[in-house]
């Protein structure tokens, strides 16, 4: 009896050995990229690197004017897809039948796994071919409001759908109407997973390149309205690495305010949706 | 309702308008996709029109500005670097998630998670900043240029493993319970439960995540575009320099004009069409959809 009984315990020590190798190399893999970005950024990295234009092609200064490009084309972005985000979640929470629902959620999940180089190619035809917009922050972020969409109806979405059905019936029997239960009732209560959808789409919208550089363009001076052309935080990495030598000391400095930015925004947001989202599966 | 009719009216009126907004969101939203799609066909077609299907594969080169439109060698880039990103992304993420479902305590399998959400989240740019800087020059130590079809696939690799970690958990998570304690019943051993349990009850799942992070693969512009290298010719061996689809189209729409520019749209159109069949492969082999 006792022959197999080790026999068994040894293979689960082999399991065991193999598979925490394997989970520790995946936590190596990151510790080595995270390290390398905080090592190669930081020397770069000071209060003048963020208010600062950049000057001799990006090697010195600082990177002031892609901030306020990025913020310009997260502003856009958001300001077209919460909203329709929102109303779209509305429509599939309080009026869609099940056959509508279940072909608008499908076509938003196909929508989500389209390759940003071809959302960059629409939105350069449609943006700034089609509609004139030209090489633009507004081209740029209503591009990318066509890619965080997915994400932002489906958080808000699943924020609506936890309201208790109660709430809406007991309302409909006051004979409140649609608008003032969804006003005063609904939307409050879903409004924290409102927010988690937007966190979530600032983080998608923030990490985008691809889909940017035909369409927002490269130019690298402060924009003066939104029909310039704005230079992305995620563009200046590539431009910098690509098109500029000696230009990976800036490039890792970019990268790591970028990375900053998300892994906070990221964080902000799993935190956001285990505690309005999913509150049962924290527990876990 | 009869004592207040203005207001009921105007009420109803209201319910209308909210009515037909949350209705035209829903269809500008869920028709996004189909729109995207048509567009795209449209500015394919004067290629599509004027070049004969084979050419793609008959001409004797890349030089859209001559004329010459053979686009296989990018192609075959494409799923060579996909293809050598699963095989290295699959065992491994498929592994951290067994370790994490079975193996790891409830903390650690915590962290973890955390770790290969934080992954998920890097940018591909940085992702191609690190593999050119860091990756590339110890590639370039075994056999110049570095720039290659091994680069590519590793920074694709890092890239798609979260995918296939994150799918492959929550399918081993979502196996009954019942399953693993008749196993346990019966005494099996933790690796006997995980190998011939829990693996092949959670399958699909597994399955459909290693779709999902395909399509991802194919798809992915920034970080193969940085490492690859962008020479145009088939992929021989692991140190070659070669150009993905998407990386050609990122280099070229800048310039590309007529028929140059119809043709990247085509590929670009071909690239969308082989991720919504993955896509569609993923969403039927899931256990999710009968749920609809």
């Amino acid at each position: 009896m006792a022959e197999p009984r080790s026999h068994t315990q040894a293979r689960d020590f082999w399991t065991a050995t193999v598979l925490w190798l394997g989970a520790g190399s995946v936590l190596a893999l990151l510790a080595w990229i995270l390290g390398d970005l905080l090592l190669q950024g930081v020397g770069r990295l000071s209060w003048g690197f963020l208010t600062e234009p950049p000057s001799d092609a990006g090697r010195s200064g600082g990177v002031a004017p892609m901030i306020i490009s990025t913020l310009w084309i997260l502003a856009i972005c958001l300001a077209t897809a919460v909203p329709l985000g929102l109303a779209a979640a509305l429509f599939l929470t309080e009026l869609a039948s099940r056959r509508t629902g279940r072909w608008v959620r499908h076509s938003l999940d196909a929508l989500a796994a389209v390759p940003s180089i071809v959302f960059g190619l629409f939105g350069n035809a449609l943006f700034c071919h089609v509609l004139g917009l030209g090489y633009s922050i507004l081209s740029g972020g209503l591009t990318l409001a066509c890619m965080v969409l997915p994400l932002v109806v489906r958080t808000t979405e699943a924020g609506l759908s936890n309201v208790a059905q109660e709430i809406r019936q007991g309302a409909a029997a006051l004979a409140l109407s649609r608008v003032t239960t969804l006003r005063t009732l609904v939307l409050p209560a879903a409004a924290p997973a409102l927010l988690v959808g937007l966190v979530l789409g600032i983080g998608r919208a923030l990490a985008e390149t691809a889909a940017l550089i035909f369409t927002s363009g490269y130019v690298d001076r402060f924009p003066e309205s939104i029909h310039d052309s704005g230079r992305s935080l995620s563009i200046h990495i590539y431009d910098l690495s690509m098109n500029v030598p000696a230009g990976n000391d800036t490039a890792y400095a970019t990268a790591l305010v970028l990375v900053v930015l998300l892994i906070a925004s990221q964080q902000l947001a799993t935190w956001g949706i285990h505690r309005w989202i999913q509150p049962e599966r924290s527990v876990r | 309702m009869t004592s207040s009719k203005p207001s009921a009216s105007f009420r109803a009126a209201a319910d209308r308008c909210l009515t037909v907004v949350l209705v035209g969101a829903a269809a500008i939203a869920g028709g996004l996709v189909l729109w995207i799609v048509l567009f795209i066909a449209r500015e394919s077609m004067p290629a599509l029109l004027s070049i004969a299907p084979w050419r793609f594969a008959t001409d004797a080169s890349w030089h859209p500005q001559d004329g010459l439109f053979k686009i296989t060698p990018m192609v075959a880039a494409t799923l060579a670097i996909s293809l050598v990103a699963m095989c290295l992304a699959a065992p491994l993420g498929i592994a951290t998630a067994m370790f994490s479902s079975f193996f790891a305590p409830a903390r650690i399998a915590g962290l973890l998670r955390r770790w290969i959400e934080i992954l998920a989240g890097i940018p591909s740019v940085v992702y191609g900043l690190w593999g050119l800087t860091v990756l590339v020059p110890r590639i370039a130590a075994i056999q110049a240029p570095g720039l290659g079809l091994l680069a590519a696939s590793l920074v694709l690799a890092l890239m798609i493993l979260p995918t296939v970690a994150l799918t492959a958990e929550a399918a081993l998570r979502s196996v009954d319970e019942d399953l693993l304690r008749g196993a346990a019943a019966l005494g099996l051993d933790r690796t006997g439960t995980a190998l011939h349990v829990a693996l092949p009850a959670a399958k699909n799942g597994i399955f459909a995540g290693l779709v999902l992070a395909t399509a991802r693969a194919l798809g992915e512009t920034m970080a193969v575009l940085m490492v690859a290298g962008n020479v145009v010719q088939m992929p021989g061996s692991l140190f070659d320099s070669i150009r993905p689809l998407t990386a050609n189209i990122a280099l070229e729409m800048g310039y590309a004009t007529a028929d140059h520019r119809s043709v990247l749209f085509a590929s670009g159109l071909a690239l969308m069409l082989m991720v919504g069949l993955l896509v569609a492969l993923s969403t039927m082999s899931s256990p999710e959809a009968t749920d609809g």
